[in-house]
Formats: structure tokens, C-alpha cells, sequence
């Protein structure tokens, strides 16, 4: 059973859907979400099957549009809390731990050997040693590039595992010669930088010091963050010029045109680059270049979560669900619809999606760690000083220790010594 | 008791009642929508909080004093964003002399007069979030028309949007363009009421051009330009839409405005920090207070002399 809503309305219709609900004789559990049309026919072909096997068990989803559901679920969580409500690993759900809104599920965890099967995601699920959330997906973040535009600067296409760094720099030269951008980005909402800055940080340091970094611990006038910054720096000039000022969609509207030939992004994008006119032929997929030789390989992949709340009326049967969302057979399925990665290691993705396997393989040989990406991993507030000054650096790298003050300043007034 | 109770008695006649009657549901309004906000603004200021209830309900903010002002005075955030407050306050005054030129250009009776004033007033009409799409593509880099005529002429395109010294310049021009209409209509129905046996007097006297418009027609429009300074000068301090729309504060926070960096920290993605927000609001508040105390005194004192 599934309601689409939008904005204010939805919180209204969903108390009158609830209590309609309540009459019949199954029992409800109620789940809040906020898919797009093709996660959301996804969802509800998993909630199909949960009911074919569990038929004692009405799950009623209500989905709401993308962007109000950030604001909605800090009402919906208070005034009338559903059983179950999707949200984001690692910091991004520590607001809600925090003022006690998002219930402990260890026990679910431990019933059904999570700590095993959902190995990679334990981490970003944990707060205090209690597990807050189900991951149910993730996608990797890489370099996307377009073959044409290699051909085009005479470029050697980049071998299997990705390109050395010296090699990514030599070929930016050559791009840079031919007109073509080397890297490109469109930064107007500030995160997509931080997919650049977080892979030269974590291939300079490893991941350890990007956690670190993220939750305040080392400060950015350290030998390791002046490291980190002198890599950015060797990129900065192959950067699209005037990034601020342009969407991601529209930097991606350049690797399309081949006036770009790199793109440090998620796997969503893929489907931008397809809709623009790439094919499986043209478009590539390589791991961010090693930097410290010797630096465990660490990779991004923010992971999207499913969290039973503190209000639930049904906590019983909501666990239950909870439980068959982090089954290898759900995230099969869910993911394969979807085109995303599996976080269950018994899971199977497609294979005849190159960009999956790619982002699959890249993802279980990372010894180094699974990040969840700089605003997730990061405080809030510390997350967006931070993007500025990545921003601002790429844009006038003259100021780089102006920038680095002002972040030190930052991080001492939000983590205190 | 008899004699406590007559002078209430007489006080609620029905002359000294009705005005309290009529007034009532105005007051309420005022109180509910804009006292009891105002009064819960500043107390929310005085907290750091997330903006959520645990789940019994109950407020989870800490009390910190004059913390979060404290943190506003060190904010290099804050001080960008009260500067270019200040740059869209004496920049926005530009709406008044232009407004005034094309009221008086358009002021004549030709032939089809209507439809270019319609077509003048035309920006004003839209909506503030399609002149800041416009405007946006007409900065934007790569295909936007401005950025083809800097390259055509300099051999270089300028993406304005992209220029932390040049944004905030790029959205008032963007605004100026609907205030400019505002005031330009204000103008031109001030005009309809500037008394002809006055010009036709000056005129006899030898005046024209310049001291025409300066000793003659400026005064009689006194009352317009009253009201074009009022609506320019609050444009200007609640500009929040077009920087919204146009760069979202950036690049790297450059373009951010009070009520845009309130906005960000209250309800923005990487926000909710509320007790912050509020603070900001505070102090945009003082600031407006300035303006509308002025107004108000300069209203209450034109009304004495009546």
C-alpha cells in the first residue's frame, strides 16, 4: 500500500491515511520515505513480497517529495512518528539519536547475524555502540570519463585498475593543451567538491586521517593537511573554470559534450551521462589515482538507511521488515531495480552493468575503509565551512592560508581542546 | 460599591468603546503574527538548539545567554553578509533617479503610450524567482548572453556568478531591474497630481530643464519619493529571493545576505541551528527598526502639523 505526498499536505493526509488503516484487521506498520518514481516502484515490489510471506502484516508507505522530506521528518518524528522512516548513516542521523527520535536496533542486528553480512556498514550505523539504522544501499563514488575525449587530446585510455597519479597529471597537461577541461565539476551546491577533496585527502593520508579530519580531531595546520592541500593544488588548474557557478548536471552536460574528459562523482550520475547520449562505449569508470604509495585504498559511498523510531506503534512487526530490508534477497532485488550496490556481502548485483560490477569490485577489494563522504561524515556546520573553503580554494588557490586559518578557527570553536 | 463602579460604568460608553471594537481584530492579528513571533525570536536567541522535541515533546535547547551573539560578533560569515547588506542598501537607491527618468520620459501622451508603460512596468509584475532565472542565464558561464558579449569583446568570458568580488554586484543589478519599475510607477502616478497652473507659472518665470525638475516638480512629488526611499530601502534589507534563486550565497559564501545567512543557519541543509538563526533575525530586525522608527516619527510629525 503506498501514498504520495507532497509538502505540507502530507503530514495531515498521512494522520487520516494511519487511522483509516487501523480499521482493518491486519497489522500496520507504517513507513515513511522519500523515493523518487523508480525506488519507489522498488519499494513497493519488496513490500508486495513481505506481504506474500507475511500476510498477517499491512506496511503502508508514505512517500513524500525528496527535498520537503528533510524538513518533514523533523515534524513527522515528534508530532506522529511512523514505525519506520528512511535517513542517512554516520553523522547525518546523530541529530536524531541524539534527542532519542530514532530507536536502538541492536537486537535486530545481532538476531540475524547483521554484524556478519552487513560487515562494511557496521561503522556508519553505529552510535556509542548501539546500532541506529538498517543500510540497504550504497553507490560507489570514482572517476566517470568520457573515451572520446581522450581520443580526442590523444590521450592513452586509462588501463583497468586506474591511471598512477603522476600519469592523471601528465594526461591533464595534455587535455589542457587540447581545450578539453581535465576535471570537471559543477560545485554551485558546494558538495561536489568535497568528492575531490575527500579522495586526494584520503589517497595522500588514508582513511583514518579523513575521519579524523572530519570529526575535528587533527587540525588544518598540520604537516598532513598542508600535504593534502599541495595535492589539491596540483589539480586545481585542470579544474573547470567557473565551477561555482554551474550545477553538477551541468558539468556533466560538458563530459557529455567532450568539452571535459574526468568527473569525480556518484554513480547516480550515470544516468545523467546516459540521458545526455553516452553509451557503455564512451563512458568510463576508473578508481581516484593513488597518491601515497602504500596508503590503504579507501573509497566513498554514502549509504542510505532505513530507522525504526522511538514513537513506533508497531515496533514488533516493524523489526520484521527491518529485518527482510537487510536480507541478501530484498537488497538483490531493490538494488538490481534501482541500479545501485547491494550492503548486504551475500547480495548479488548485475552483471551485465559494468558500471555496478566496476563500482562492486572497487568497493569490496577497499582495504582501506568505506567512507560515507565529507557531509556525512562531518558535523553539519563543521561540513559547510569546510565545503566553502574547498570551494574557495579551487577558486583563488592564492588564498590557501587564509582559508586554513579560518577553518582552524572553525574547528577550535566547534570542537573545543 | 455603588461609587467604585460608576466611573467604569462611564468610562465604556459607546464613543470611547468603539474604536477598541474596530481595532480588535486588527490587534489580534498583530499580536498573534507579528508581537508574539517577535517576542519568541528573541528568546529562541538566547538558545542553542537543533529545532527538535525529543519524543515526549519536550524542548531539547540549552540556555546560553548572550552566546550566540558573542559568536555573530567573531563570524567573518556575518560580516560579509552586513556588508553586502550595506551594498544592497546604497546600490538599491540607484531604483530612485532611474525609476524617476523614465516616469518623466514616459509622462507625455503619444500614441500607444500605455503599452510602453505597461511593457516599463512589465519586471515588476513577474515574479522575483523568474528575474533571478533570467538573470542567472544571462550570467551564466558558457552559453549565457552576458558571458558571450564579454568574450566577444575582452577575448575572455566574466561568469559574474563565479566571481566572489563581482556577485553580489550581478544580483543587485538582477533586483534593481523590478525596483526600478516599482518606482518608476510610484513616479508616474505622483506626475498625474504635480499642479499645471504651478509649471505653467514657473514657466513664465523663465525656468526649465533642470531647475524645473528640482524647485518645481521634485517638491510637489515629495510624497512619492517618501514612499519609493520606505519600499527601496526594505527591498533592499529582505533581499532573500533573488540570492536564493541566483547563487544559493555562494561562491564560498560571498553573496550571502542577513536574511539569506538567517535562512541558511536556521533551515538550511547543513543548518538547523536555531538559536543562531535567531539571533541573526535579531539583529536584522534592529537594523530595519532603524529605518521604519525613522519613518514612523517622520509620518507622526507630518501628521501633527496638519
Amino acid at each position: 500500500m503506498v501514498h504520495t505526498l507532497k509538502g505540507a499536505l502530507a503530514l495531515g493526509t498521512a494522520l487520516m491515511l494511519a487511522t483509516s488503516a487501523m480499521a482493518q484487521d491486519k497489522r500496520v506498520v507504517t513507513w515513511n520515505a522519500d523515493y523518487d518514481p523508480i525506488p519507489l516502484a522498488a519499494a513497493e515490489a519488496l513490500i508486495a513480497d513481505f506481504e506474500a510471506a507475511n500476510p498477517e502484516i499491512d506496511i503502508v508507505l508514505t512517500n513524500f517529495d525528496h527535498e520537503a522530506y528533510k524538513n518533514a521528518i523533523r515534524n513527522f518524528l515528534t508530532a506522529d512518528a511512523p514505525d519506520l522512516a528512511n535517513w542517512y548513516a554516520a553523522n547525518r542521523m546523530r541529530p536524531f539519536v541524539e534527542a532519542g527520535l530514532f530507536a536502538d536496533i541492536s537486537d535486530v542486528w545481532a538476531k540475524n547475524g547483521l554484524n556478519e553480512s552487513l560487515a562494511s556498514s557496521v561503522l556508519s550505523s553505529t552510535i556509542d555502540g548501539k546500532q541506529y539504522a538498517i543500510p540497504y544501499t550504497y553507490y560507489q563514488w570514482g572517476i566517470y570519463y568520457n573515451r572520446d575525449a581522450y581520443k580526442a587530446a590523444g590521450v592513452d585510455l586509462p588501463a583497468e585498475g586506474g591511471v598512477s597519479w603522476d600519469q592523471f597529471l601528465a594526461n591533464c597537461e595534455k587535455f589542457k593543451a587540447a581545450g578539453i577541461d581535465c576535471v570537471t565539476t559543477g560545485s554551485s551546491a558546494l558538495w561536489p567538491v568535497a568528492g575531490i577533496f575527500d579522495y586526494v585527502s584520503m589517497r595522500t593520508n588514508g582513511y583514518q586521517f579523513h575521519s579524523d579530519l572530519a570529526a575535528g580531531k587533527i587540525s588544518w595546520t598540520s604537516p598532513e593537511v598542508a600535504a593534502v592541500f599541495d595535492n589539491f593544488g596540483k589539480l586545481q588548474p585542470f579544474v573547470t573554470e567557473n565551477h561555482a557557478a554551474i550545477d553538477w548536471q551541468d558539468a556533466a552536460a560538458l563530459l557529455v559534450q567532450g568539452k571535459a574528459a574526468n568527473y569525480v562523482m556518484g554513480n547516480f550520475a550515470v544516468g545523467v551521462f546516459k540521458e545526455g547520449g553516452m553509451t557503455n562505449d564512451n563512458l568510463g569508470f576508473m578508481v581516484f589515482p593513488e597518491i601515497t604509495a602504500g596508503v590503504a585504498r579507501a573509497e566513498e559511498a554514502p549509504t542510505d538507511t532505513i530507522h525504526l523510531t522511538s514513537g513506533a506503534k508497531n515496533p514488533e512487526d516493524a523489526k520484521t521488515f527491518l529485518a527482510y530490508i537487510a536480507s541478501a534477497e530484498a537488497q538483490t532485488k531493490w538494488n538490481g531495480a534501482v541500479g545501485q550496490l547491494p550492503t548486504n556481502k551475500n547480495a548479488s548485483v548485475d552483471a551485465n552493468d559494468p558500471f555496478l560490477t566496476a563500482g562492486f569490485n572497487a568497493l569490496s577489494t577497499a582495504t582501506g575503509g568505506i567512507a560515507q563522504f565529507w557531509d556525512r561524515d562531518a558535523d553539519a556546520e563543521y561540513a559547510k565551512a569546510g565545503m566553502e573553503g574547498f570551494q574557495q580554494f579551487l577558486v583563488q588557490p592564492d588564498q590557501r592560508q587564509a582559508i586554513l586559518d579560518r577553518l582552524e578557527q572553525t574547528r577550535l570553536r566547534i570542537y573545543p581542546q | 460599591m455603588a461609587q467604585a463602579s460608576q466611573p467604569v460604568a462611564r468610562r465604556w460608553t459607546q464613543r470611547s468603546l468603539a474604536p477598541w471594537l474596530f481595532l480588535a481584530p486588527g490587534l489580534f492579528m498583530f499580536t498573534v503574527y507579528v508581537i508574539w513571533p517577535i517576542i519568541q525570536s528573541v528568546t529562541l536567541s538566547f538558545f542553542d538548539w537543533n529545532g527538535l522535541y525529543n519524543k515526549d515533546g519536550q524542548f531539547t535547547g540549552t540556555f546560553v545567554g548572550m552566546g550566540n551573539y558573542a559568536e555573530l560578533m567573531r563570524d567573518p560569515a556575518f560580516e560579509t553578509s552586513l556588508w553586502n547588506n550595506l551594498k544592497w542598501l546604497v546600490l538599491y537607491m540607484l531604483a530612485l533617479p532611474i525609476g524617476l527618468f523614465i516616469a518623466i520620459f514616459l509622462n507625455q501622451t503619444v500614441t500607444g503610450i500605455r503599452v510602453y508603460k505597461s511593457l516599463f512596468f512589465f519586471p515588476f509584475v513577474i515574479s522575483q524567482v523568474v528575474v533571478g532565472l533570467i538573470f542567472a542565464w544571462f550570467y551564466a558561464p558558457n552559453f549565457g548572453l552576458f558571458y558571450l558579449l564579454t568574450e566577444s569583446v575582452f577575448g575572455k568570458g566574466t561568469a559574474i556568478l563565479a566571481d566572489p568580488d563581482l556577485v553580489t554586484y550581478g544580483i543587485i543589478v538582477a533586483g534593481l531591474w523590478p525596483q526600478i519599475a516599482y518606482v518608476m510607477i510610484l513616479y508616474l502616478t505622483g506626475l498625474n497630481n504635480v499642479a499645471p497652473d504651478q509649471i505653467e507659472a514657473a514657466r513664465l518665470d523663465g525656468a526649465k530643464g533642470w531647475r524645473m525638475l528640482w524647485y518645481v516638480i521634485l517638491p510637489q512629488l515629495r510624497p512619492a519619493t517618501f514612499i519609493a526611499v520606505i519600499v527601496t530601502v526594505i527591498g533592499a534589507l529582505r533581499s532573500f529571493d533573488l540570492v536564493s534563486i541566483m547563487t544559493n550565497g555562494g561562491p564560498f559564501g560571498s553573496s550571502r545576505v542577513l536574511s539569506y545567512y538567517m535562512f541558511e543557519m536556521a533551515l538550511g541543509e547543513y543548518g538547523f541551528r536555531m538559536g543562531y538563526g535567531a539571533a541573526i533575525a535579531v539583529v536584522l530586525f534592529a537594523i530595519m527598526m532603524i529605518f521604519i522608527s525613522g519613518f514612523i516619527w517622520k509620518m507622526w510629525r507630518d501628521e501633527k502639523e496638519r
